[in-house]
Order: C-alpha cells, then sequence, then structure tokens
C-alpha cells in the first residue's frame, strides 16, 4: 500500500435543496454525520479546513473558522480553501497534506453553501479587470453558454444529438431516485428534457443542473489512525488539483478567450485530461482498475466530456457507452451513481465533497437503491474557475 | 447623430475593416487577447514588454451557442424586450480562440464549426451617452443578412 494513503474515517451530507437557512446551518449537519458515521469525537478533530463560499458575506470567505465556532471551539488548526468547483478537493487535499506530512491525525473538511435562483451571475459593482464581469458586460456570456459551446462542438465533430443529451438526464434521473441526499428524485423522460425550454442552443433547461443550498464533509485521518481505531478501510489514493499548462487552447468559463498556441505548439493533454492523468498516475492505477465515477454534469453533455477526459473511453466514442447502457448502473462504468448535479444542483463548495462522499458510500457498499455492485476504486472529476480543477480517486 | 464609443476601450479598431488588438511579447512574440502588460504568461519567457496588434480579421468557428434567456447585469440589454443573440468561440491563424456575439441577422442556425467567420463592429448597446459599440463575428458566407 502506498505510503501517501489516507483514511476516509466518515462522510455525512446535509440534503440538498433549497432551504432558505444560513449555509453554516448545512455545514454544521453534515459535519455532525460524518462525525457520527466516523465514531470520532469533535473534541478529537485537530484540523478543520472549511470551503470557502463567496455569496454569504465574511463567514463565507472564513469558513473553516466559522464551522470551527459553530460546532465549538476545539482549539483545533484551521485552514479555508477556495477553488470555485474544485473547492472540496482542495480543502481535502490541504487536509491530507497535513495528515501526510505527521502534523495532524484527524481533520474535518466541510464545504456548505446557499445559492441564489437562476443564473449565477458577478458579484456586484464594476470591475474593468475582471473576465467574469467583463463576459457578462460586452458579451451576456453566462455560465450555460460555456457549456453549450462544449455541447455543440461533440455534435458537430462526433454526431451527437440533442436526444443523447436528454438519455444522460434521463439516466442520472434514474441514478438518484433513492438517493436521500439528492434534491430532484423524480423520473424525467427524454421528452421532458427535448421539451423543455432552450437556454443556450443546444441545451434545454433540464440539460443544465441548477443550484442549490447543500453541505457534504468527510473526516480523514492516518491509516496508522484508522487501523488504531478499527475505522473504516475507504481510503483516497489521489487528489489531482493540477493547473493548466500553457498554451491552454480549449475556452474556458469565465474567459473571453484562450492562450495563443503560435509559439509553443498545441499541448499534448487538454486541461481536463491533464486532471485525470495526474489522478491516475498519483494513484498508480489506469482507467482500466475505475469501477465507478463521480463526474461533474453541469450539463448532461459535460458528462460525456468528461467520460472521455477521464480516459474511460476513447475521444468521441461517450455516446456508443450512453447508448450501450455502459455508464448505467449495472454497466460496464457507472457514471454519477449518486444521480450527480442532474438530481443535486450545484452547492460549489460542497460538490467536490459530495462526490467523494458518494464514492465512500458505494465502496463500502452502503449505496442503497443506487449501488455499483462490487466497487472496489472510483474516481471523481471537476472542474472549476480559473484553472482550477481535481479528481479524486479513492479505492479500499 | 448619436456618438458610437468602443463599449470598452484599447480592445479593438473601428476603421472600415476593423480589428482586435492585442499584445505581442517583444522576446518571445507570443500573442494575447485581451491586450497585457506587466508579465509575459509564456512559463519559459521572462518578457515583460509588449507591443500592440492587430489580430487576424478571419478565423473559424470553433464553437458557437445563443442566450435565449436575457443575461444578468452587468449585461445591458440591447433592446426592450430582450431578443436573444448568437455567441461563437472562433479560433484565429494566431493561434487563440476569441468569442464574440455574432453579428446582428444572425443565428445558430447559420452557423457550423470550421465556418469561416470575419470581424465586424456593431451596436452592443445605446444609452443617453450614444451607442456603445462591440466587436461581433460575422458569417463570411451567411445564409440571411
Amino acid at each position: 500500500m502506498s505510503s501517501n494513503d489516507v483514511a476516509i474515517a466518515g462522510v455525512g451530507m446535509h440534503p440538498w435543496g433549497k432551504w432558505g437557512k444560513n449555509f453554516v446551518e448545512y455545514g454544521v449537519v453534515a459535519a455532525r454525520a460524518a462525525l457520527a458515521d466516523a465514531g470520532i469525537a469533535w473534541t478529537d478533530v485537530d484540523l478543520i479546513v472549511g470551503g470557502e463560499t463567496v455569496r454569504n458575506g465574511y463567514g463565507g470567505y472564513v469558513a473553516g473558522a466559522t464551522f470551527a465556532q459553530a460546532l465549538g471551539w476545539n482549539g483545533a488548526r484551521v485552514a479555508t480553501s477556495y477553488a470555485a468547483c474544485a473547492t472540496g478537493a482542495q480543502a481535502l487535499d490541504t487536509a491530507r497534506a497535513r495528515i501526510l506530512a505527521g502534523l495532524s491525525e484527524v481533520a474535518l473538511v466541510v464545504g456548505a453553501d446557499t445559492t441564489p435562483k437562476g443564473f449565477l451571475a458577478p458579484n456586484a459593482g464594476e470591475r474593468w479587470d475582471d473576465p467574469d464581469w467583463l463576459r457578462f458586460r460586452l458579451l451576456g456570456m453566462t455560465n450555460p453558454g460555456y457549456f453549450a459551446l462544449y455541447a455543440r462542438r461533440r455534435m458537430d465533430l462526433y454526431g451527437a444529438t440533442q436526444a443523447d443529451f436528454a438519455e444522460v438526464k434521463v439516466k442520472n434521473a434514474k441514478h438518484g431516485l433513492s438517493n436521500p441526499n439528492a434534491r430532484y428524485r423524480k423520473e424525467v423522460s427524454a421528452a421532458d428534457v427535448l421539451g423543455s425550454a432552450i437556454v443556450s442552443d443546444p441545451l434545454h433547461l433540464l440539460d443544465i443542473c441548477a443550484t442549490s443550498d447543500g453541505a457534504a464533509a468527510v473526516v480523514l485521518c492516518s491509516v496508522e489512525y484508522a487501523r488504531k481505531h478499527g475505522l473504516s478501510d475507504v481510503r483516497i489514493k489521489a487528489i489531482a488539483t493540477v493547473t493548466p499548462t500553457f498554451p491552454n487552447t480549449v475556452m474556458d468559463m469565465p474567459n473571453l478567450s484562450t492562450d495563443s498556441s503560435a509559439t509553443l505548439g498545441v499541448p499534448e493533454r487538454t486541461f481536463k485530461e491533464s486532471i485525470g492523468d495526474a489522478a491516475y498516475e498519483e494513484a498508480g492505477i489506469s482507467p482500466d482498475d475505475v469501477d465507478v465515477a463521480e463526474v461533474y454534469d453541469l450539463s448532461t453533455a459535460l458528462e460525456l466530456d468528461w467520460i472521455e477526459d477521464l480516459s474511460l473511453c476513447k475521444r468521441g466514442e461517450a455516446e456508443q457507452l450512453l447508448r450501450a447502457g455502459d455508464t448505467t448502473i449495472g454497466g460496464r462504468i457507472p457514471v454519477n451513481p449518486s444521480g450527480g448535479l442532474a438530481c443535486f444542483g450545484e452547492a460549489v463548495p460542497a460538490q467536490a465533497l459530495a462526490q467523494v462522499c458518494e464514492l465512500t458510500w458505494q465502496l463500502r457498499g452502503q449505496a442503497a437503491g443506487r449501488q455499483v455492485e462490487g466497487a472496489r476504486v472510483g474516481i471523481t472529476a471537476n472542474q472549476g474557475l480559473f484553472g482550477h480543477g481535481s479528481s479524486v480517486v479513492v479505492a479500499r | 447623430m448619436t456618438a458610437s464609443t468602443p463599449a470598452i476601450e484599447g480592445w479593438f479598431t473601428t476603421s472600415a475593416e476593423p480589428a482586435l488588438i492585442g499584445s505581442q511579447c517583444t522576446t518571445c512574440t507570443t500573442v494575447f487577447f485581451p491586450r497585457t502588460q506587466g508579465f509575459c504568461r509564456n512559463p519559459a519567457c521572462n518578457g515583460d514588454e509588449f507591443t500592440d496588434t492587430e489580430l487576424s480579421r478571419r478565423g473559424r468557428v470553433w464553437s458557437y451557442t445563443d442566450a435565449q434567456y436575457q443575461p444578468p447585469p452587468p449585461y445591458i440589454r440591447a433592446s426592450d424586450p430582450y431578443v436573444p443573440f448568437a455567441l461563437a468561440a472562433v479560433e484565429l491563424p494566431e493561434g487563440l480562440v476569441v468569442l464574440g456575439q455574432v453579428a446582428d441577422g444572425f443565428g445558430v442556425d447559420d452557423l457550423k464549426v470550421g465556418d469561416e467567420m470575419e470581424l465586424v463592429v456593431e451596436t452592443l448597446y445605446s444609452d443617453e451617452a450614444g451607442d456603445h459599440t462591440i466587436w461581433r463575428w460575422r458569417p463570411t458566407t451567411g445564409a440571411s443578412a
């Protein structure tokens, strides 16, 4: 066993939804659930890492301390991470690093959010040097606009159809039906998706994930601590938080342009491909070893991109996997057994942790109603703004 | 006649054949858009001087979409009621992809990945100060106009 493993002692979530409460309350519910799952007292935690939320005032900026105070000051070390959609993974990586360095034994990682309705818009104020502000002012370019660019490329380059995208939603809706933490637990038909309004061509409203309130928490400890206390044998094998390599030639949210490849040439791997590759390399496994994947389906079409970015099939072949049922529970490589963002909606700082919670339940055989039988190795993937992204490999 | 000014200063020219203005590193020749200053972002280059350079006016569609719903502020709608518009990401010979709205009169049905597009300058929105212009992409072989 690699010396870079850390143990997942416990996981917990607050159900996703629109609850209208403060993010701290969600975070504490998830944290207490994870601690109870681990059988570890909060007073035994020596490090807390919070996932920052940027839409909840100062308490959100110092989320680690905010959660620590809400749980009751216990003198633990504190850190707060922000990496957009990869926030939770970066927070997890911070905890892992201290544990592997021998500086911490038990760490609690928490992400929680309360999100506004509708399009995610930039913070208020005029910011002429901020691409996230300029893309709205100069172009009216929304998040779904970027998702739609990727979706359209799949159609024009690989022959994907809007019906394929709809089938991703149908599959994920089915997966999430009995997930107690999912916000949407209702079957969706392809006709429902294709009959919903087009937001950004070719994507319909039901192709695009909502924004939600929610929280997820993970208790990490050293492998020695887990053995000594007879805790779960689920291990984190890798956390990839690589940045892109120049030139980044794929149009990324929220940018108005890409880097130029004129002087250095187009890189061998795209940014998203490099995230998965780094995770496989760190874990010492290959894509063939993966039993289950939780990927960031901000849109239905993005799930298909991720399947290829993680090398679970060749470029342009994800629709074939989908159509063959390979990515459905019971298939060769089930993707988003939790129901994914399609059933959860996005709660930014909690989402990468929620992926790890799901894989932990899957690997323990506790994913009632959505279990991937015999799963021993799982991988997550997500991409955030400004060159952030992450992939976590979990195994037992 | 109302005044016509760019919605953002120094990003594009407004002559009869308008062009985006990029920055070229005087050390490694890498081109950047939007314009940049300070330090070259090529990790192998220590350059810190740039010259303005006009980018190619024509490129190929990398991908495209539209905005069927009015985007949130700071977007300012061009008309009341809101009229949806198309967007295109266009790959230029300089090796970079630049987003832009698609010229008035063209929609997603007029576009295909790989199609040639040409830069034009049109009105983004108008207010009491006059028209505020922006760069846009127009198909060179459009079906409508």
